[in-house]
């Protein structure tokens, strides 16, 4: 029999530092924190994006419309110097030839040209919208300039509200994606990269718990989502003014339920695979057609509506409609329970298929 | 006292894959206490006959007992008491060489003093190092560190020093004695046999799959019948030699031939040695070159299969 060789306390007495349950979410934190690119991509790449969006997409005031007018006949000089008055038209003079050209590559919206007897030819694109509203704009300069009175009177208040813009909508969207890539990729890569190299292997040699594993990498996303969601959510709010109308403790349910159904995701999709390649292709063929379908950029809507039970079916889909809802609309529990339900379905399906088929070797 | 139940028996043990059979019933008994060496050339079945024993490979047919214990019955208190180095794992670059072994530590009830290991295996200086910055000698070492954490009863290391340097081979080798000298039972696989000699109490010869020889590495050797081997290659004209004739010659046991180079198992070489020139110089051939060596476990290899170890 082999004497004790400094045996040391038993688990029961075990400073929580020493427990495998922490010491394996440690490393969970280790390895992350100590790869410059996940951080990157994790941390400051969403906010990067939602700031180069919400430039992109800003509520600027209508610019003016810019349209051409075929000069060198006495008509057209005159009907040019009545447009350039209007200060929603930016005029700009233009021999037909040229005109023609301008308006096909689109520097002008709209080409305005003086017939014989006083009449007026507009050319434009009736498939763009830019052609229809300069149609509309240029009209009305001409029509007003002759004298025309509007028989009803109107008035009109402006406003810009929070949460209908550009920004408003994408930022829920990133919010989804960030957590659906979290999940995919943190358990995704992490675990095939540990049994490509027969990591797996040996600590399931161990006594470790199995279970144990697959936790710290939950714990871990938990942590991380914090962080993630606090630093979009944080950009958002502070840049440009993004609202949270509902409740806040709502708003992080919902993304901890998308955590934890996209980390069974990632867990199923690494469930098997034995090299980077092989998952990088599932990974991608799993997220892909959610980053199209399930509304980040654009809304789903967009899709036919034969593509609709399936659209509205991903768990991506199911997300960003609930972080939109309780962001935008303030919609409470009840309203946001139908996309939680499949969220969490997805949750539960993914991980008790990946636990079945899990290759720990 | 009780008697105590030998750390390894293992009987009948099969495992084929797809296009071979990798196990080809194969029984071994360690002795508790003991330092056994499973010793072959490469796809032997050393590698799987191990990763079975360890219960982390499945066999087809064939009977393990570990420390007593089975691995269906038993398996989470055998885990505490196994220490294993698996033949390829590239442990976490990213951690450093303490956090490694104080995250394998964690996973025993009881076990040794972080610290004290990363002393004992000689890493003492690198215990803040990335493991992805270590040699490989050093990464070795750190498998050992892994493998020895959780104060195992039976260790289980597969080609431990495969790959490193004469000196770090040494090293490794002390490691392995003193913990054979303080109790713990050891399986281990190489294909060096200086190691098997220095290191093993015993000895299983492996080829294609099962045991062809087994005993002490001074048994086994001994079982040639020979202590000396004579390897000489001859001018034009060798082939005239005869191996009969060879055999033959005054203190000659076995003869062989391989593309021209000869090899003689001889018992006394102060006798054969004047016969073999003798021989050589009746058939008017010219010695080229020539070389003796105390017969070692791979001449008992060569002379059980016909074929050299290294390149079996
Ligand atoms: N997972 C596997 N799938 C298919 N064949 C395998 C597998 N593992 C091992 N083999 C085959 O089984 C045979 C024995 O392999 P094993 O790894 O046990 O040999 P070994 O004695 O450890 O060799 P080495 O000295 O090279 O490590 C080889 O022919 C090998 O190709
Ligand atoms: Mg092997």
């Amino acid at each position: 029999m082999p004497e004790p060789m400094m045996r040391e306390a038993t688990s029961a007495r075990r400073p929580w530092r020493q427990r495998s349950l922490v010491q394996l979410t440690l490393v969970r934190f280790r390895e992350f924190l100590r790869e410059p690119e996940a951080v990157f991509w994790t941390f400051v790449f969403p906010v990067l994006l939602a700031v180069g969006l919400g430039i992109a997409f800003r509520n600027k005031p209508a610019d003016a419309v810019v349209v051409g007018v075929v000069t060198g006949t006495a008509s057209g000089d005159s009907l040019a110097t009545r447009l350039a008055a209007s200060p929603a038209l930016r005029v700009e003079r233009m021999s037909d030839t040229t005109a023609a050209r301008a308006l096909r590559t689109g520097e002008v919206a709209l080409v305005a040209t003086a017939g014989a007897a006083g009449g007026i030819e507009y050319r434009f694109d009736d498939t763009r919208p830019e052609g229809r509203s300069a149609r509309f704009t240029v009209d009305e300069a001409v029509q007003r300039g002759a004298g025309r009175t509007d028989p009803v009177r109107v008035s009109e208040r402006r406003v810009q509200e929070k949460g209908s813009r550009y920004i408003d909508f994408v930022v829920p969207g990133l919010l989804g994606m960030n957590i659906m890539a979290g999940g995919i990729w943190g358990l995704g890569f992490a675990i095939v990269e540990a049994r490509r190299r027969n990591l797996l292997k040996r600590l399931v040699s161990t006594p470790m718990p199995r279970a144990e594993y697959l936790a710290s990498f939950l714990f871990s996303r938990f942590v991380f989502l914090l962080l993630e969601v606090g630093m979009i959510l944080g950009c958002s709010m502070l840049l440009f003014g993004v609202p949270v109308r509902g409740s806040l403790l709502q708003l992080l349910a919902v993304c901890f339920i998308a955590a934890l159904s996209f980390g069974g995701l990632g867990l199923l999709i690494a469930s098997r695979a034995k090299t980077t390649e092989g998952v990088s292709g599932l990974m991608n063929l799993a997220m892909m057609p959610m980053w199209v379908l399930s509304g980040v950029f654009f809304s789903s809507s967009n899709f036919p509506a034969v593509a609709q039970p399936f659209i509205q079916a991903l768990p991506l889909t199911a997300t960003n409609n609930a972080l939109r809802a309780t962001m935008l609309q303030g919609a409470g529990w009840a309203a946001v329970m139908p996309s939680l339900a499949i969220v969490a379905a997805w949750g539960i399906g993914c991980f008790v298929v990946a636990l079945r088929i899990f290759r720990w070797r | 006292m009780t008697l105590a139940p030998p750390a390894l028996r293992v009987a009948g043990l099969r495992k084929a894959y797809d296009d071979v059979v990798a196990v080809d019933g194969l029984d071994l008994t360690v002795n508790a206490g003991e330092c056994f060496g499973l010793l072959g050339p490469n796809g032997a079945g050393k590698t799987t006959t191990i990763e079975i024993c360890e219960g982390l490979t499945a066999p087809d047919s064939g009977t393990v007992e570990v420390l007593g214990m089975t691995w269906a019955s038993d398996e989470r208190a055998l885990r505490e008491r196994l220490g294993i180095q698996l033949q390829e794992t590239q442990l976490a670059e990213k951690l450093t060489v303490g956090e490694t072994v104080q995250l394998f530590r964690s996973f025993y009830t009881t076990g040794r003093d972080v610290q004290e290991v990363i002393d004992v295996v000689q890493l003492g200086e690198k215990v803040h190092a990335r493991v992805g910055k270590l040699s490989g000698g050093q990464k070795q070492r750190l498998a050992l560190a892994c493998a020895i954490v959780g104060d195992p009863e039976l260790l289980f290391l597969d080609e431990p020093t495969t790959g490193l340097d004469p000196q770090s081979r040494r090293q490794l080798w002390d490691l392995i004695v003193e913990l054979r000298a303080s109790g713990r039972s050891i399986v281990l696989t190489t294909h060096y046999m200086d190691e098997a000699e220095r290191l093993c109490d015993r000895v299983a010869i492996v080829d294609h799959g099962r045991v062809i020889a087994l005993g002490s590495p001074r048994e086994l050797i001994a079982s040639l019948g020979a202590e000396h081997v004579v390897e000489f290659t001859t001018g034009a004209g060798g082939h005239a030699l005869d191996r009969d004739e060879l055999r033959a010659l005054d203190g000659v046991k076995a003869a062989r031939e391989q593309d021209g180079r000869w090899t003689l198992e001889v018992v006394e070489l102060a006798r054969a040695m004047p016969a073999l020139l003798g021989e050589l110089g009746r058939r008017g051939l010219r010695l080229g070159e020539l070389a003796t060596h105390s017969a070692t476990l791979e001449d008992v290899f060569v002379s059980l299969t016909g074929r050299q170890l290294r390149d079996a």
